[in-house]
This record gives structure tokens, sequence and C-alpha cells, in this order.
């Protein structure tokens, strides 16, 4: 494809998603949007750019903006945060809010909902503590087509067999011929909303606990420190942000501060979450 | 060097599985029916157990229940792998002592997976 074609296509898909392409990302053009091109009757890159070009269709921008975006997730994907989140962050949320009983999270970028999933089915393991709180998971993501697919709570064989333990899906599942089915129970735990990471999201309110795993690796240094930034204003001062394995605030947004022992976790206030429990 | 057993009637199944499991550092025996699994078990027992289900002589519950009464047989962990894929049956093999289960098709990942899960990995 010619540079004109690239830069069209990544620079659209950078303003809207913050997600950057490079020319040495050609392949994932291809292999992503080609489908989309077929479905719409063209058959190369180049007649999808010059359709953009001739349409500027609203509709055909949001498709491949969603198309480019990456989706991969599972069921308590790297095991470790998930213990950290039982472990350290929720005893200390329940002292920490015993007057008010309420524990807000939100999972950014939830893609088909596994993790927010996970998140329920681990809140819902430990409900003996939870008697009487209100424990409200938000979960969003810019792409309406995986988002359908976690509302409807409906997993593969191989979806359901990355990262969930058996006696989590003999306790939590329905089979439904092919498929897996997440109780109805848990969904219910889970608000499932459209939002982009690069509106503002002073409206989403406030959370106790994010997480916005692999995400930013994505995003180029401005983003990534706007993103950042917007969550630091809405996450608690002892709050808890959730970075994915190879991301980091260092050097990007000096508010929000590692703790100490809990690695891949953030915090507003210099040793909040330790300092208050 | 952790051991882990391939029990499989199919040959093909049991080289697959032995392909992704020596790399993962295992060291492997195998076994095509679960006769041939309890005689070795018996003579000392591997770390973990790779089980599939439907096998002639003897299948893959009976050799776990048998196991499991064994002198010693609790420390195996078992993973069944099986084209059984209904909760009815991943009740019955848990019930009767299975650690976590395997629906084939499998291919590394879930391997990888369902191992770390159990902790031999």
């Amino acid at each position: 494809m010619n540079s004109q074609d690239f830069q069209l296509l990544s620079t659209l898909v950078r303003e809207r998603s913050g997600l950057v392409l490079t020319e040495d990302k050609v392949y994932l053009l291809e292999s992503r949007l080609v489908p989309l091109a077929r479905r719409r009757g063209l058959n190369t890159l180049e007649d999808l750019a010059g359709e953009l070009r001739r349409t500027n269709d609203e509709k055909l921008k949001e498709d491949i903006t969603e198309a480019m975006t990456t989706n991969e997730t599972f069921f308590f994907r790297d095991n470790k945060p998930f213990d950290i989140f039982k472990e350290n962050i929720l005893p200390h949320l329940l002292k920490a809010r015993a007057g008010q009983k309420t524990i807000r999270i939100w999972n950014a970028a939830c893609s088909t909902g596994q993790e927010p999933y996970s998140l329920a089915m681990l809140l819902k393991e430990e409900s003996a503590k939870l008697t009487g709180w209100r424990v409200e998971i938000m979960a969003t993501d810019i792409s309406n087509e995986v988002l359908e697919k976690a509302k409807a709570g409906l997993y593969s064989q191989f979806e359901v067999q990355r990262g969930l333990p058996i006696q989590l899906l003999i306790k939590y599942f329905q089979q439904m011929g092919e498929m897996w089915q997440i109780d109805s129970s848990i969904r219910a735990m889970v608000k499932f909303e459209k939002l982009n990471l690069l509106d503002n999201l002073s409206r989403v309110g406030g959370f106790d606990v994010i997480f916005c795993r692999n995400v930013l690796i994505y995003f180029d240094n401005p983003t990534k420190a706007k993103v950042l930034n917007q969550m630091r204003n809405i996450l608690a001062k002892d709050g808890a942000l959730f970075l994915g394995g190879a991301e980091t605030v260092l050097g990007i947004c000096d508010d929000l501060k590692p703790i100490s022992g809990l690695k891949g976790v953030y915090t507003p206030a210099e040793n909040g979450i330790l300092a208050a429990s | 060097m952790a051991s882990c057993l391939i029990v499989d009637d199919s040959k093909v199944v049991r080289m697959v599985a032995r392909r992704i499991l020596e790399d993962l550092n295992f060291d492997i025996l195998e076994a095509e029916d679960g006769q041939g699994a309890l005689d070795i078990c018996l003579k000392g027992m591997p770390d973990v157990i790779l089980l599939d289900w439907n096998m002639p002589v003897m299948n893959g519950l009976d050799f776990l229940k048998q196991l499991r009464l064994s002198d010693g047989g609790g420390e195996p962990v078992v993973v069944f792998c099986t084209t059984e894929n209904d909760m009815a049956h991943i009740r019955e093999a848990i019930s009767a002592g299975a650690n976590e289960y395997i629906m084939k098709p499998f291919d590394r990942a879930i391997i990888e997976a369902k191992f770390s899960q159990v902790g031999v990995l």
C-alpha cells in the first residue's frame, strides 16, 4: 500500500483511539482491514482508503477504528493482579470504606469481558465479607462489537479454558451447545458501557480501583500521560490503579506512585494504600 | 525435573502432548490405557498425570479412582484431557479427584494455562 493511504488510515485510527501505528505495522492493517474491506465489496486496502476519501462515512471510520484495536484477553490474565486485589486491595478497602460500604471498580478497555467477570467471580467468592456492601463494576471499551459479546457472556470452549479454573467453570457457567455462558448473577454485577479513553473521563465518576491493563502499551507518551492524568483525577486518594506487566507510570505521570511490594499497582498518594492499612 | 505421565490410547495425541510438555521441561512417561498407567504409578508416582477418559482395558475415570485409593496415590496432580466436554462429565471427574480438566482439542496455550493453575508450572 502507498504511504498516503497508510497515513490516511493510521491517522484516523490514532485520532480516534490513541493507537499508534508505525510503518512496520502495515501487516497489521492488512490482516485486520482486508476482511472489513471485503465485507463492503472492496478488494484491497487501496480501495478501502479510496472509499473513505470519497464518502467520509462515519460508520466506516468507526468500523476501521474498532477493527484495529486489539481485543486479546482471558480470564484471570496473569493471575497475580487478581491475587493482589484479593489479598491486599480488597482488605484495605473493607477497612477504609467501612462507613459508606461502597466500592467502585472500573475496568478500562474490558474487551470481551473476561477481566471484569474474573473480578465479579472473585468478589462472589468473597461475598461472606461483603454482606451489606455495594460493589459496582463498570467495564468500558471503545468497540461496540466486543461490548455486545461481553454483555452476552458467551464464550467458546477455547476461551473458557484459558485462565479459568475448572471449579469456577462448574460453579458459574452453563453449557449452551458449543458455547459456555456465565451466570446471570455474575453478569448482573458488571455494567458495560461504551467509552473512548481519549474522551473526557470525569463523567464516569470516582473509583476506588481501576484496571487498565495492556492498554497504554499501544499509545504514544503524550496520550499515555493524558489518560493517566485523567485516571488519577477520578481515582480515590488511597485507590489502586492496575497496569499491565509491561507498563509503567514512571516518567509519564508523576502523581501516581508505585506501591512497594505490589507489582503493577499504582496509587495517587505516596504509599497511600499502605499508609492507610 | 518434574515428571508427567501422559495417558491416552491415541499415539498421535501422546506425541503432540509429549512435544508440548517436553518443551515445558517435563520428564515424560507414557501409557496407552488406565491399567498401563496404574502399573507405572505403583512403581513410582509421577508429579503430574495428563489423563484421557475413553480408553480400552481401563478408562481414565476408573484409573483415577484406583489411583486415589492407592498408597501415595493422592500425590500426583491429575489433569483430565478428553473429548468428553459436558458439565456432567466434568463434575464426575472433579468429584473423583481430578485437579483440572482440559476439553479437547487442546493446544500449548491451554496446557500451559491449566498446568500453571494447578501449580506445576
